[in-house]
């Protein structure tokens, strides 16, 4: 209690030393906040920064194994991707080379065969020998055809020169201007025209003129291309006067060919010839070839065909074979004629005697 | 009395008319007379000539309208104004044969100058008449007929396409059975005419049946008539392949190369085109030629003639090896490479020229043994003296170049090279260089040649630009020798030596 008492007692002095001294302090109580605070705050920086370095000691630590493990994953991955370029490319190179020899092979013995296609110009070239070959010989034969038709040609002309000039042949008398008797040898041109026969001017041929004259123009203008006139009567030449005979026969008259006698105008069998067309001409107007023969004795030897549709068995050749008289006399009992009962027909008892089996009468 | 003189004036009008139009028909034959006759006003007269009632007056006015018309296209223009046509069409119809004959002469003469004249004709429907005139029993005025309606065909598809629309086709056809040679020919020519203008028009003769007939005639010994058979097949064949195949199904084809050693000029012309016009279209096609030996016989009938008649062969040729390089080896087997310079040097004209270097051109681009083998025929110099030369047309001056071109670009055959590095222009020298360039590196024989030659002295004459192409190969060239090789063969060389002679301080004791 008594330290209570003392202190109760001190208590003014406490008090009043409490204020003093707080006024004292008062003067530096700022500063000093000032100092704490600072103090406080490098203290706390301090601390945090170191803190921090911590965290980012441990961060790194974090990153570095991560990182290493990434890396090493990465790593991997190339290792393992470079590993199969290197395998690729191998395999490519093998599969290079095996296509190299199989396009190879397949080019050499589908596409380019060089046996193949030496073969082929081989047999090129052989077959345009064969046809230079065969061209030539169609030429040559083209040739010498058209040489021997030119040789025929010009043979022709000289056979016909020949015959112009056959006048100037040497006669019995007198040598002819190719057989002079001053040379040796006839020229050849003699002994051609020996053999040529003398060229006799063509007779003119005589008749109307085909080209359209005055006289006939009607007659080929039809009538529904020109008006015909019925006005007109045809233009004519004028007759000639006085009994004249007519132009063309006078002509012909006068180029009749020459006809030295009768006897050879005529030949000696003319009868014969001239039966001869007779019968030609009458075989050319036939128009059947079969000649008509006369009934009675022609159909005697066909065999009666019967008709399918007819069941008989008898035909008229079976009748008056068996049951009536032979036809061969020497098997009859008696020669004479049966006698008839009817009265007989006349056809039927000339049957047999009127006609022969030729068809001629008897 | 007086009916006797009246007679007789008639019959003197008619005498008078007559030998008018004979002597004026007699005139018209000769061509000095033709513009007097023209100018005296001769048409006008003889258009009422053509009514007469005499048919030889008839006839003749006909026949001398037809020889005015067949001289010019002035005249025949004035037949056309004159209305005469018409009158021609009907009566053709009508008359006798002779005056058909005529009439289609006159048709023939006015159509055979220009298209206009020839649509004039058609306009006046000439053509029923003419084919109906076909049908006639004469040969004579079928000719007639079948001569008009080739002259109106001739000139465009239109007209030929009127002509196959009036149903002509299968009466030529029929024209062409007939015994008679001019017909055939003639009618052969028309179906040629026809044909030549369109594909449609050629399947049309085709579908007639017309080439059965026309292959059989191949064989025929008239000439005339297998120049016009071999042309109207060629016609047909040149249009599709389709028709083509049919021209070959018909089995024309050894038969066809015999034509090819005829005597006549245009026969073998004729043959040549129509193996042409079946080779140009396939390989296939070309390949069946081949194998009758079709090339040996037109390269043999190249051998043979002169001029124009060689030239579709020459196009034959290279039709053949322009498909593929094993046809081409076989026209080079046929031995049509040699036949082929001599035509390049031989000949005077420059379309032909010009034919001859396209063919070798398509020989030898295939493959380096194509290339050898016209190069070994010394061609290629003759081709560049052609390319250079400056009296070729241009036209053989470009196919000169393309034939150099492919054959270079293939060739490795260095001897015939060898001369191009000396006279070549830059555009040609870089092919020659490029195929150095890719040769040397892999043959030392060649390497050495080259330089025993004087081609690598000429190889470091030649002035490129740095960075060409031409700098490129000669320093491909230049890399396959060693370097003083090359020093020692560039121009200069001996001056640098000389300098470095003089440059040099001998060392003394």
């Amino acid at each position: 209690m008594a330290t209570l008492a003392r202190l109760q007692a001190r208590s003014g002095f406490v008090g009043n030393q409490y204020y003093f001294r707080n006024s004292v302090v008062d003067a530096f109580r700022k500063k000093e906040n000032h100092a704490a605070v600072k103090i406080q705050s490098w203290f706390r920086g301090c601390q945090v920064r170191a803190y921090i370095r911590h965290l980012h000691r441990i961060a790194t630590i974090i990153q570095k194994w991560w990182r290493g493990y990434l890396g090493r994953k990465h790593y991997q991955l190339l290792v393992e991707v470079a590993y199969y370029t290197m395998k690729m490319d191998l395999y490519n190179a093998m599969a290079v080379r095996i296509q190299r020899r199989w396009r190879a092979y397949k080019v050499r013995k589908y596409c380019f065969n060089y046996f193949c296609f030496k073969e082929y110009l081989q047999a090129v070239s052989e077959a345009n020998d064969t046809i230079r070959e065969v061209l030539q010989e169609f030429a040559e034969i083209q040739e010498s055809e058209e040489k021997k038709a030119k040789l025929e040609r010009e043979e022709k002309q000289r056979e016909k020169e020949a015959r112009k000039m056959h006048h100037l042949l040497s006669t019995k008398q007198i040598p002819g201007i190719y057989n002079s008797p001053f040379r040796k040898e006839p020229d050849p041109w003699e002994l051609q025209l020996q053999k040529a026969k003398p060229l006799v001017s063509r007779r003119r041929r005589v008749g109307p003129k085909p080209s359209a004259g005055l006289a006939n123009w009607l007659a080929c203008t039809s009538a529904r291309s020109f008006p015909q006139s019925d006005i007109l009567p045809p233009i004519d030449r004028k007759p000639c006067q006085g009994p004249f005979r007519n132009i063309s026969e006078v002509l012909e008259q006068r180029y009749k060919p020459l006809e030295p006698t009768l006897r050879v105008a005529q030949p000696v069998d003319e009868i014969k010839r001239a039966r001869e067309e007779f019968r030609r001409q009458e075989w050319v107007r036939n128009i059947t070839d079969k000649m008509f023969l006369p009934f009675s004795s022609y159909h005697k030897k066909e065999k009666y065909m019967p008709s399918m549709l007819s069941s008989s068995k008898y035909d008229p050749s079976s009748c008056g074979k068996q049951d009536f008289r032979s036809e061969d006399p020497r098997k009859w009992i008696c020669d004479k004629d049966f006698q008839t009962v009817l009265p007989s027909f006349d056809l039927f008892s000339k049957y047999g005697k009127l006609y022969s089996k030729a068809g001629q009468i008897v | 009395m007086s009916q006797r003189q009246v007679l007789q004036g008639l019959e003197e009008y008619q005498k008078a008319r007559l030998q008018f139009v004979q002597k004026v028909a007699e005139q018209a034959t000769r061509p000095q007379n033709i513009e007097t006759l023209q100018n005296a006003g001769v048409i006008s007269l003889l258009r009422p000539l053509l009514l007469d009632v005499v048919p030889t007056i008839q006839q003749t006015a006909a026949l001398a309208l037809g020889r005015l018309a067949n001289y010019s296209d002035d005249l025949a223009e004035a037949v056309v104004k004159g209305d005469i046509l018409p009158q021609l069409v009907y009566s053709l119809a009508e008359q006798n044969r002779f005056y058909k004959k005529a009439a289609a002469f006159v048709l023939r003469a006015v159509g055979k100058h220009s298209p206009q004249r020839a649509q004039a004709i058609v306009d006046c429907g000439a053509l029923d008449a003419l084919v109906i005139c076909l049908e006639d029993f004469d040969p004579g005025v079928k000719e007639a007929a079948t001569w008009a309606l080739g002259c109106i065909s001739r000139h465009n598809a239109e007209l030929s396409q009127a002509v196959v629309d009036a149903g002509a086709v299968p009466l030529l056809v029929l024209c062409i059975q007939e015994p008679e040679i001019a017909l055939k020919r003639i009618s052969a020519s028309a179906l040629s005419e026809i044909s030549k203008h369109s594909p449609e028009l050629a399947q049309t003769v085709v579908d007639a049946g017309a080439i059965a007939h026309l292959a059989q005639m191949i064989l025929n010994p008239d000439a005339k008539l297998k120049q016009q058979v071999l042309s109207a097949l060629g016609q047909i064949a040149k249009h599709s392949v389709d028709l083509a195949e049919m021209v070959v199904e018909a089995e024309i084809f050894p038969v066809v190369l015999t034509c090819l050693k005829d005597k006549d000029e245009y026969v073998k012309k004729n043959a040549c085109t129509l193996i042409r016009e079946i080779a140009k279209h396939t390989p296939e096609l070309s390949q069946l030629i081949v194998n009758t030996g079709g090339v040996a016989a037109v390269t043999d009938c190249i051998g043979t003639c002169k001029g124009n008649t060689r030239l579709p062969g020459i196009m034959m040729l290279g039709y053949v090896a322009a498909h593929s390089e094993n046809l081409a080896m076989a026209v080079i087997i046929s031995k049509g490479v040699p036949q082929l310079s001599i035509c390049l040097s031989e000949e005077p004209e420059d379309h032909i020229k010009a034919a001859a270097a396209w063919a070798l051109g398509q020989i030898g681009r295939h493959t380096s043994e194509h290339a050898r083998a016209v190069a070994v025929t010394n061609v290629l110099p003759v081709l560049l003296s052609l390319y250079m030369s400056t009296e070729s047309s241009e036209d053989l001056q470009m196919k000169c170049k393309k034939a150099i071109k492919s054959i270079l670009q293939k060739c490795t055959y260095l001897p015939a090279l060898e001369p191009f590095l000396y006279d070549a222009p830059p555009n040609i020298l870089k092919h020659v260089l490029g195929q150095f360039s890719k040769v040397l590196p892999h043959d030392s024989e060649a390497r050495r040649l080259f330089v025993t030659s004087g081609g690598l002295r000429k190889v470091q004459e030649i002035q490129a630009e740095p960075g060409s192409l031409l700098q490129e190969y000669i320093n491909s060239i230049n890399n396959c020798y060693p370097e003083e090789v090359v020093r020692y063969y560039s121009p200069g060389y001996s001056d640098t030596l000389l300098q470095r002679v003089d440059s040099y301080q001998p060392i003394t004791d």
